[in-house]
């Protein structure tokens, strides 16, 4: 799979590069970062190509981030490198700049300015003349559906035209790439399913490859071409939704037991009987990924009962990304998040005091 | 290629500016506020003083010999806000959107401090034609004219001064800290409201320190035609102040990270 996709390459000529070697819009060659002793980023190499949209999946710490900033030019990488649209991130920052467009995590628009402003500064900024602004901040305000709320104040937008609006600026510049730090994060899903629209359209539409993190599987899997799941900085799988979830062989079957004691001891029994191809547990819960889901749920819990467990309750269905992720991870994305709601809404709480 | 790349450094410069214009145009109760204190000062100030005391062999000690000292007082505020304001870019995540645009950081820090210093002007403009409209005397429209450059020097100085600090300060706790540590004696210490010619030695050393007894000494010579400081020693410093500062400022602001 060394060759962009038809659609890469008339994006090339319609740009007029003319970058001969540039068979990527992004790839990393063993990429690395160190804060102090951690190791943010470790050895990532990714090949992205030209009109793709490619997924970073991972729970929060993991290190997307930090490699956006990377790819990006906002931090340099210790070792390793990266080349974004042919441009190299350490040695020609000022290119890459000029080809990428970025929405960060946290907002960084101007709430005093209006909505119009933020894109006419931001065309300026980019050395857009003034005909060209006035035309490409039309298209891309009607792009998110903002133009009725252009002239009116950022402080009185809401998160998801926030984040919309944000989403028009870095694509105001006509950036061959472009980068989405969670893109949804603490959007009510409604305006999430939204923002995926924008998504798609804008990567169909206008072409730019997207790279973009998230921590929501859904999320991952409705929009990705390609997925990588990223994990204490290192990518653990990487491929298409479809093949990740059938990598893992068949149907999921889901067991409570009663007491979590037991859990190691059932794996032991179902992968010594050969019945599944994978086990992994969770709290008290036994997943076992088999073929045929149906027909192997009696099997299953004789070979329980026979060995004394006592089991709650068994579910069985298709395997999702959540899966995939506890298989690759060992733990769920989801375990993490809920802790990590709690602390901001704790936060939250005591400061209102 | 090298007319591009001018252009582009132009360009750069005047949208910083363009959008410290927009937001001070949109801050009026901010304007007043600034206005107020100073005015406030020169009223009353002026009027108390000058009902009980006079300059040494001579002269009165009213309004008129405050006006300067405010005018340059007004010109520090608003300037060195205007530098340090980036503490608040950065509070706000807007200071990523600059920081990640293909453009030399030097001019953007270059624009911003312009955009500033003419916020700074027109505040100590706008006092200085309300001091006049009271009764302060001016020794002529080229005297004012003169002001007005020095003005623009002074603040071109201090906000360098305060784009260096913000580049260097991490929160806007510490912001406030350093405002109330920096501002206050730079005004106390500047000869706005005491004649510095008279003065014991530890005080004169530290007033002769103090940047901003330069841009008032220059202010009162312009407006008023006396200064105890000669005008071209204080232009000289003025002006080797501006450089250094505004030098300092966007090498510092070139190695801030988010």
């Amino acid at each position: 799979m060394i060759k962009p996709s038809v659609m890469g390459i008339s994006i090339i000529f319609k740009n007029n590069m003319t970058h001969q070697n540039m068979l990527y819009a992004i790839e990393t060659q063993g990429i690395t970062k160190h804060f102090d002793e951690i190791t943010a980023v470790n050895k990532v190499s990714i090949f992205v190509k030209p009109g793709e949209l490619f997924g970073l999946l991972g729970p929060n710490g993991a290190g997307k981030t930090t490699l956006i900033h990377m790819l990006s030019t906002m931090t340099e990488p210790s070792s390793g490198g990266a080349k974004v649209w042919g441009y190299d991130v350490a040695r020609e920052p000022g290119s890459v700049r000029q080809n990428i467009g970025v929405v960060f995590q946290d907002t960084t628009l101007d709430d005093r300015l209006t909505g119009r402003e933020n894109l006419d500064l931001h065309g300026r900024l980019y050395g857009l003349d003034s005909k060209t602004r006035k035309k490409r901040i039309e298209e891309v305000l009607s792009l998110v559906e903002l133009a009725d709320r252009a002239d009116v104040l950022v402080k009185t937008y809401s998160g998801g035209m926030m984040r919309r609006l944000e989403i028009a600026r870095g694509l105001m510049h006509h950036p061959h790439v472009l980068f989405l730090d969670e893109p949804t994060l603490g959007l009510d899903p409604q305006t999430r399913l939204h923002i995926w629209e924008y998504i798609k359209k804008l990567n169909k539409e206008e072409g730019v490859s997207i790279m973009l993190t998230t921590h929501y599987m859904e999320e991952a899997d409705h929009l990705c071409d390609r997925i990588a799941i990223i994990d204490h900085g290192e990518i653990v799988a990487l491929d298409t939704p479809e093949s990740l979830k059938t990598m893992l062989g068949g149907d999921v079957i889901m067991l409570e037991l009663e007491n979590p004691d037991d859990i190691s001891r059932l794996c032991e029994i179902y992968q010594k009987n050969g019945c599944a191809n994978i086990v992994t547990e969770k709290m008290n819960e036994v997943f076992i990924t088999v073929k045929n889901g149906e027909r192997q749920i009696p099997h299953v819990l004789s070979l329980a009962s026979n060995a004394g467990i006592s089991i709650q309750s068994v579910s069985l269905r298709k395997p999702t990304l959540d899966d995939v992720f506890i298989h690759y991870t060992g733990r769920a994305i989801r375990d993490k998040e809920g802790s990590e709601i709690e602390t901001v809404g704790y936060k939250i709480r005591s400061r209102r005091k | 290629m090298v007319s591009a790349s001018v252009n582009r450094a132009v360009q750069t410069v005047y949208t910083m500016w363009l959008r410290e214009m927009i937001r001070f145009s949109r801050s009026k109760s901010r304007i007043i506020g600034a206005l107020a204190t100073p005015l406030f000062f020169l009223v009353i100030l002026g009027a108390g003083f000058s009902s009980s005391f006079q300059v040494r062999g001579g002269g009165a000690f009213d309004k008129s010999y405050l006006a300067p000292g405010l005018i340059g007082m007004s010109v520090l505020f608003a300037s060195l806000m205007g530098g340090v304001s980036i503490i608040w870019d950065r509070e706000f995540g807007f200071l990523k959107e600059i920081l990640i645009a293909p453009v030399s950081r030097f001019f953007v820090a270059l624009g911003k401090a312009i955009g500033g210093v003419t916020t700074a002007m027109i505040q100590g403009i706008l006092i200085m034609i309300i001091a006049w409209l009271i009764g302060v005397h001016y020794i002529s429209i080229w005297g004012v004219l003169a002001a007005i450059a020095i003005m623009f020097i002074s603040g071109i100085g201090f906000i360098g001064l305060g784009i260096a600090l913000a580049s260097r300060i991490e929160s806007h706790e510490g912001f406030q800290m350093v405002m109330s540590f920096l501002t206050m004696p730079l005004v106390l210490l500047s000869g706005a409201f005491f004649p510095i010619s008279n003065l014991p030695g530890w005080l004169k050393t530290l007033v002769y320190a103090n940047p901003l007894t330069y841009g008032v000494e220059a202010l009162r010579f312009c407006l008023l035609g006396s200064s105890t400081i000669p005008i071209l020693l204080s232009i000289t410093v003025l002006i080797l102040f501006a450089f250094l500062m505004i030098a300092l400022g966007g090498k510092l602001f070139g190695k801030m990270s988010v």
